[in-house]
Formats: structure tokens, sequence, C-alpha cells
């Protein structure tokens, strides 16, 4: 069953989360999860659905995470992009 | 350093004598918009020199008001800080809104808001304009670094932009002082225009709008039937803030009226919130779907070419600078350089203070006897002061490089490599830019506590933030390595002994604030990790502006408090380490000695004999007498009485020791040509063991690292804290690691060197 979820997800077929992409990767957001003052703060700071994000690269030690999106490069952790649910592109 | 401290001061006094408007004839504007995008830049721009900083009332929300003259008109300008959105979700945010939306009279109304947004985040920007709208206020758009967005090749139709939005839009660069004209022309005509009757913008669906109608009469209705007094109805919050109820889930809004109106209030919340839900969709969604289409909309063909490049020098310089090796290893060279830099380039401007400060003290002694006066003058004023003085180049570098390393862009991506790194031992990324300013001075440093939203991350920030090392303490490092640690060097003089030294005395701050932050995570601040969102702006060459009004702020504070505190606190050691006693012995052996060749057999007879008088007469001064009764305390430190007094009256401010170790040395008959550095290294006890040994110039560094000695951080800790919990327990948990630190530093030191 994983090894299917995994092509699946290499043929950018299923929804994945924003800290699964590889490096340079492309993808568009779907959605973010959760209803709360970080869910608000995401989308101010240009996660929204539709929009295209690309994971840049994580930082020296894994965390947080550079993303390049809306025009801006933000840093999220990995616990903030798990929240945001994409669909890689290209 | 003490930049700060005079700001922190003015502060405070701001807040005590309340009335924050004190011209009622002024209009007021609000300079409002995301972080980065030149808001204190063209506040500058705008107000000129005439800037006050101050806080509101209560809150640890920053104030700063500037004057503008429009033409024949003054305004009073306010500059809030950076938000992305006008969503409260703590008390503080709160203010902020309440001073746009004149919920709080007290704060004096805002009659118009100037929106600045940046060019080059045009779409993302407008949703804080968006809400900006909905306000009802004149709302003028500063279309910020326009000088950027042109060198991109990105063109803005500004007329078609401010028809769309239905506002002024006016194109600035507030670096290049370009639009500043325009822009204060507009804001003039705007608030000579009739302004109060604004329509509000309503750009959320009208269900929404309903919904917050009802929820309006249901408040309405319960604030009756609890049988509250009429007050209570026109207490309503205003539209903005209901609206804000319904949109953010457990935001400050939502906890203020819960408060006030009791249980019923959560219920009818929960009820409107379903009932949207089911029609529209979750109110976060609804909120954020609206104002992007909004953005979109009102942007289509603003844009007179589609590209919008963004920065490809930011790519490939971030490539490098945040790699996972090259990035931490240019991480650990760029600190490492400014302390190098620091400890090697200030040399030859600290010897031109010291030997002008020689200088004035030997040409008072060539036209004034020896007497009380001149003693006053040349082992208080002088000694103390100059001392402190001397200083100032190092400081002047300090701030130097951390206004070069926030300006050009990177200390954000400093707090991007070492969040992790934070993270494990309770703080954030965030916290590194407050803990980086705290090696200046830990008064801006609390300050900058405040870009963490966390109360919990604050706090632990809050508390290890003086933990670093702050330009205050520097003197006291560089006194004593000066005086005992030898200048051997290595790698073809890369690398310098007392530069190592110097650097671990910053570290010791640094180590001993992982496992103090851990503990305070663990106990007293536990709780769920705070997320972390962060924004990277665009690398860009540092403005020498900027850089350089900081390191002028930053070097005349310090002078400032070199001519009043220091002095003060020179005079008064100089008294204590004057009286009682009899100084007419001395003075006529200074006399004979002054009357003879100064190399002749018998004034060199004398001079010994001077110099035994000067000591026994401080020994039996009252400060001689206050160190001896200390000395059992300070001697599992290895430390003699003149350090302890030193220590002791250095409580109110670190650099005091300096200047209180000048006093003794010079009244004491101890300071020779080569100054302080001298002195220390020839103070013999009675028997003629050296005082300083390496063991003992390392344990009053340590102590001196980890002291609470500045009253003006526990101060600025307790109004950012709005408790005496805290800073309590900072002076109490720093004072007793400094003794321990400089008691076991002493017992290792003096068993292996
Ligand atoms: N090129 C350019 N740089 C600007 C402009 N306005 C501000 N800056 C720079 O942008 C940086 C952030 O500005 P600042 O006023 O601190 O932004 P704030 O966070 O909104 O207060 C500073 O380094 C400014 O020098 C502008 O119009 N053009
Ligand atoms: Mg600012």
């Amino acid at each position: 069953m994983d090894l299917l979820r995994l092509i699946l997800i290499k043929e950018n077929l299923l929804e994945t989360t924003l800290d699964q992409l590889r490096p340079g990767q492309q993808a568009n957001i779907v959605r973010i999860s959760g209803a709360d003052g970080i869910a608000s703060r995401l989308r101010e700071m240009g996660f929204v659905p539709g929009e295209l994000v690309k994971f840049v690269r994580p930082a020296p030690l894994g965390d947080p995470l550079k993303c390049f999106v809306h025009g801006s490069r933000i840093a999220v952790r990995c616990g903030e992009a798990r929240r945001v649910y994409v669909k890689p592109v290209g | 350093m003490r930049g700060c401290q005079q700001k922190a001061v003015t502060a405070m006094a701001s807040v005590s004598n309340a009335p924050t408007h004190p011209d009622q004839t002024q209009p007021r504007v609000a300079l409002v918009g995301n972080p980065n995008t030149g808001k204190s830049t063209l506040f500058n721009a705008l107000a000129g020199m005439k800037v006050r900083t101050g806080n509101y009332p209560g809150v640890t929300i920053e104030k700063k008001l500037g004057t503008c003259e429009l033409g024949d008109q003054e305004i009073e300008l306010v500059d809030l800080p950076g938000t992305y959105s006008l969503a409260p979700r703590s008390p503080d945010e709160l203010v902020a809104v309440e001073v746009l939306t004149d919920n709080v009279a007290a704060h004096g109304g805002v009659k118009l808001i100037v929106c600045v947004v940046n060019a080059l985040l045009l779409q993302r920007n407008l949703f804080l304009v968006s809400q900006l709208l909905e306000l009802g206020k004149p709302v003028v758009v500063a279309l910020n670094m326009i000088d950027v967005a042109e060198s991109r090749g990105i063109q803005i139709n500004v007329e078609r932009l401010s028809e769309r939005l239905g506002v002024p839009v006016v194109a600035t660069s507030a670096a290049k002082r370009t639009g500043i004209t325009e822009l204060k022309k507009t804001i003039a005509d705007q608030l000579d225009s009739d302004t109060n009757e604004h329509e509000r913008c309503r750009i959320l669906p009208s269900e929404f709008y309903s919904a917050v109608a009802t929820f309006r009469e249901t408040l309405n209705s319960t604030s009756t039937k609890t049988g509250a007094s009429e007050s209570k109805i026109s207490d309503l919050p205003d539209d903005y803030l209901l609206e804000r109820m319904l949109l953010d889930r457990g935001g400050e809004p939502e906890t203020r009226v819960i408060a006030q109106y009791g249980d019923s209030a959560r219920v009818a919340l929960t009820e409107i919130r379903e009932q949207l839900a089911a029609e529209l969709g979750d109110p976060i969604d609804i909120e954020c779907n609206a104002r992007y289409a909004w953005a979109r909309e009102k942007l289509s063909a603003v844009f007179t070419n589609e590209s919008h490049p963004s920065s490809p020098v930011t790519d490939r310089l971030d490539a490098i600078l945040t790699h996972r090796v090259a990035g931490l290893v240019c991480f650990v060279i760029t600190m490492f350089l400014i302390f190098q830099t620091i400890y090697t380039f200030a040399g030859w401007p600290m010897d031109l203070i010291d030997a002008a400060s020689s200088w004035m003290s030997d040409s008072i002694c060539a036209v004034m006897a020896p007497g009380m006066l001149r003693s006053l003058i040349t082992d208080g004023i002088i000694a103390g002061v100059g001392g402190v003085l001397i200083f100032l180049p190092q400081i002047a570098l300090l701030f130097l490089f951390l206004a070069l390393l926030e300006d050009c862009g990177y200390m954000s991506r400093a707090a991007f490599l070492v969040d992790r790194i934070m993270t494990t031992f309770g703080l954030s990324g965030k916290s590194f830019l407050p803990m980086m300013s705290s090696f200046a001075c830990a008064v801006p440093g609390v300050m900058a506590s405040r870009v963490i939203e966390n109360r919990r991350d604050r706090f632990a920030t809050i508390m290890v933030a003086p933990l670093m090392s702050c330009s205050a303490r520097l003197p006291v490092y560089l006194l004593l390595i000066a005086a005992f640690i030898p200048e051997t060097s290595y790698i073809g003089g890369w690398l310098s002994l007392p530069a190592i030294v110097l650097m671990s005395m910053y570290m010791v701050g640094v180590v001993v604030a992982i496992p103090v932050a851990w503990v305070l995570k663990k106990t007293i601040l536990r709780g769920e990790v705070a997320p972390f969102v962060l924004e990277l702006p665009e690398y860009k060459v540092p403005s020498l502006a900027v850089v350089l009004s900081r390191v002028w702020d930053a070097g005349k504070a310090f002078v400032i408090r070199a001519g009043t505190l220091i002095f003060a606190a020179s005079i008064l050691i100089w008294f204590a380490g004057y009286l009682p006693g009899d100084h007419s012995k001395q003075y006529q052996l200074q006399t004979q000695i002054e009357q003879l060749d100064q190399s002749s057999e018998a004034a060199e007879l004398l001079v010994v004999e001077l110099n035994n008088e000067s000591s026994k007469l401080l020994e039996n001064s009252m400060l001689g007498r206050t160190g001896h009764f200390i000395e059992p305390v300070v001697r599992p430190l290895g430390w003699d009485w003149k350090i302890g007094v030193g220590a002791l009256a250095s409580f109110p401010a670190r650099e005091v020791i300096i200047a209180t170790l000048g006093t003794i040395y010079s009244l004491g008959g101890d300071a020779q040509e080569e100054g302080l550095v001298g002195a220390l290294q020839a103070s013999t006890y009675d028997d003629g063991t050296p005082v300083y040994s390496v063991p003992v110039a390392l344990s009053v560094m340590v102590f001196f690292a980890l002291c609470a000695q500045c009253v003006s951080t526990l101060l600025v800790i307790r109004r950012e804290t709005n408790s005496w919990f805290w800073p309590i327990l900072s002076f109490s948990y720093m004072t007793i690691l400094a003794y321990i630190g400089a008691w076991l530093t002493y017992v290792v030191g003096s068993r292996f060197l």
C-alpha cells in the first residue's frame, strides 16, 4: 500500500504536504488544515489555496524549510509545513 | 550599551505622565504596513529629526511619534509595528487595532492611515490594505520600494491602481527620498477634504455581514438580559472588532467579549460560526478567499508588463549562505570576524583617547597645586570617566556590525540557520535577533523580543538575553585581557590569544543561556511548541544613512552616559575613597616631588614614601573599610578587596567597575604611566605577591559575564513583562550563577594554569 502511495505521489497524482516535497520542487496549494491562529498567519503570509509554492531547501539541520510563495521567501517549520496540503506540479 | 537606556527611560516617563495626545489640534496620521516595507524609513523621511518613542500604557506596543509639517499645518505621525494583518492575536496587537479604529479615546483618534506597501509584493500586501479599507477611515497607499520595482522592470500603473482601490496611491522610494513631497501633499489634501464620513469597504460576502448584524443583536439582548446598565450597550465593540470575533477563532477580540458577556456570548458565537460554516465555509477560508480574490481583481491590468522577476541575486546568495555546510561555515566565520575586528581595529582610536585623557590629567597637574580639588578632577573624574570613554571605538564598531547585518538582510537568515538549535533548548530562531542585539545592550535586546509572538518563548528569551555579553562588559574584558593575556598569535597572525579569550567570554554567556532557557521551558514556562513563520527579505546593499544613524545614536548615548551616570558615580567613589583621612602629608610629598628633578634619587625615595602614604589613606577610607568588610565573601574567588569593592559598586551599572578601579588605583598612588593596565599588573598584596594572576583575571571576567549588574535592564524587563517577578528572578539567578562561575573559574584555573 505504502509503495503504491509513494508511486502515486511521485507521479503527482496524490496530494501530499509541503514538508514532503523535494528541494526545488513546486506544488499547488490545495488547502491548509486547521482554523487557528497559525492557519491564518500562514494565509496572511501568502499560503493560499490555488497558489503555487516552491520548496527551496531546508535549513542545515533539516528544519525550518525555506519556501517561495506569493513572491517572497518564507521560512516555516516542518510542523507548520505539514498543515499545508499541496499537489506537486512538473 | 545604553542608547537604549536613554530611550527606555523616556519611554517610561511618557507612560507615567499619561496624556498621549498633547495637542488636540494636530491631526494624527498612522503608518501601517507589513514588516520590511520601509515604514520606519518613510517615517524618518516624513518626520525628519523630530521623533519621540514611547509605549502605549499597560502593554508592550512601541509607540513612535513624530511631527511632520505639511505646508501650513502640522500633523502627528505614529509608526505602528509591522504587521501582516489586523487580526489581533494578543493584547498587544489589539492595541494597534484599537489605535486605528479609534476605540480607545485616550490614545487620540487617528484621522488618516498611510498604508505602506512593498511594490514588489503588491498582491500580498493588499491583504492588509483590504482590512484597512474596512475600518472606514481615509487611507493613503504609499507604494514604496518603487525604485527597486523599476530596476526589475516591473511597471505599475499607479493611477489605475488608485482608481481601483478608491483611495490615493503615491509611488515613493523612502530610501531614495522620492515621492515624499507628493505623499505629503496627498496627505494634506485628504485631511483638508471632509473625511469623517468615510464609507466602510465591504469586501467579505454579504451573508457574513448579516451574520455579524445578528451577532450584534444577540450581544445587545444579552447585556440587557443580565441586567447590565445602559452604559454596557454603548460599550459594545465596534463593527470591525465584531467582525474579527467571528473570523478569528481564539483571537483576542473573542477572549475579550467572552470575558465581558460571559458564556452566553460564547454559545452565540459558536452557533453563528456554525451557521456561517454551513452557508459559506469556515470563516477563516471566507476571509482569506475573499481578500485574495479582491486583491487579484484590483490588480488585474495594473501591471503594464506581466513579468515579476524575483531577485536572482538573493537566490544565488541564499544558495551559499543557507547551504547545509557553507551556510554554517559562513555563519561562524562572520561571527568570529566581528569579534576579531572589534578587538584589532579599535586599537588606534583607543590610544588616541587614552593619550588625550593623560594629557588633560598632566596639564591640570601642571597648573594646580596638589589638593582636594585637583585630586577630585584627576583621580576622580578623569580617571573614572576617561577610563570608560576609551571604549567608545569598540562600541561604535559593535553597533556598526549589528546594523550592517540587520540592514543587509542577513539577520533573518541567521534566525533560519539557528532555529533548529534554538528549539532544542526551548527558544526559537526568532530569539536570535533579540539575543544578538543583547550583545550590544540588553535593553534593546529585551525590547526586540517583541517580535516573538508566543508569550512563553518571549519570556524565556527575555530571561536569557541579559546573559549575552553586552558592550558594557566589553571594557572589563578588554582591560583585563590587555593586562594579563599575552599577545601570542597563531596561524600567521590571523588568530590572536586575546581575541580567542574575548570570544570565549562571549561564549560563556551563550553556553550558560542554553541550560537556563531549557530549565525555564521545562518548569515555569512549560507548554506547546510555538509556530515559526518568518519572512526572509531580499538581500540588499545596506543603507549607509540607516547604519550610520544607529552607530551615531549608540555612540551618543554611551558618551552621555559616561558624562552623567559614570561621572556621578566617579565622584561618589572618589569621595568614598578620599574621606575620612588627613591628606596634608600626601600633598606635601606631592609638592616636594614636583619641585625636584623627576629622575633624581631623592625624588624616587619620596615617590615610594608617597605611595605608601596614599595606600594607607585609601585603606582607611570608607571605600577601603567597605572593601575589607566584604573581603571574606570575595576571597574564595581569588579577589582582593579592591576588586570586591569595584564589583559591589558596579551593581547599578557594570562599567562603573572601570571607573572605580581607576579611582582606587589613582588615589592609592598605583597609577603609573601605563595607566590602569599598568596599575593592575603592578598591584601586589602586602607581602609582595601579585594580586592578579591569569585565573584571577578570568574569574573577574566570568563574574562580569554572568552577573545582572544593570538596573536599566531589570527595569526594562519589568516593563516588558509587566511584573516584578521576572526582573527579580533574573537578578537572583544571574548573581548566583556569577558567583559560582567565578569561583569555579578560579579554582579550576589555579589548578591548571
Ligand atoms: N531600495 C529601497 N529600499 C528601501 C526603501 N524603503 C526602505 N528601504 C530599505 O528597506 C529596509 C527596511 O526598511 P524599514 O524602514 O526598516 O522597514 P519597516 O520594517 O517597515 O520599518 C531598510 O534597509 C531600508 O533602507 C525604498 O523605497 N527603496
Ligand atoms: Mg520599522
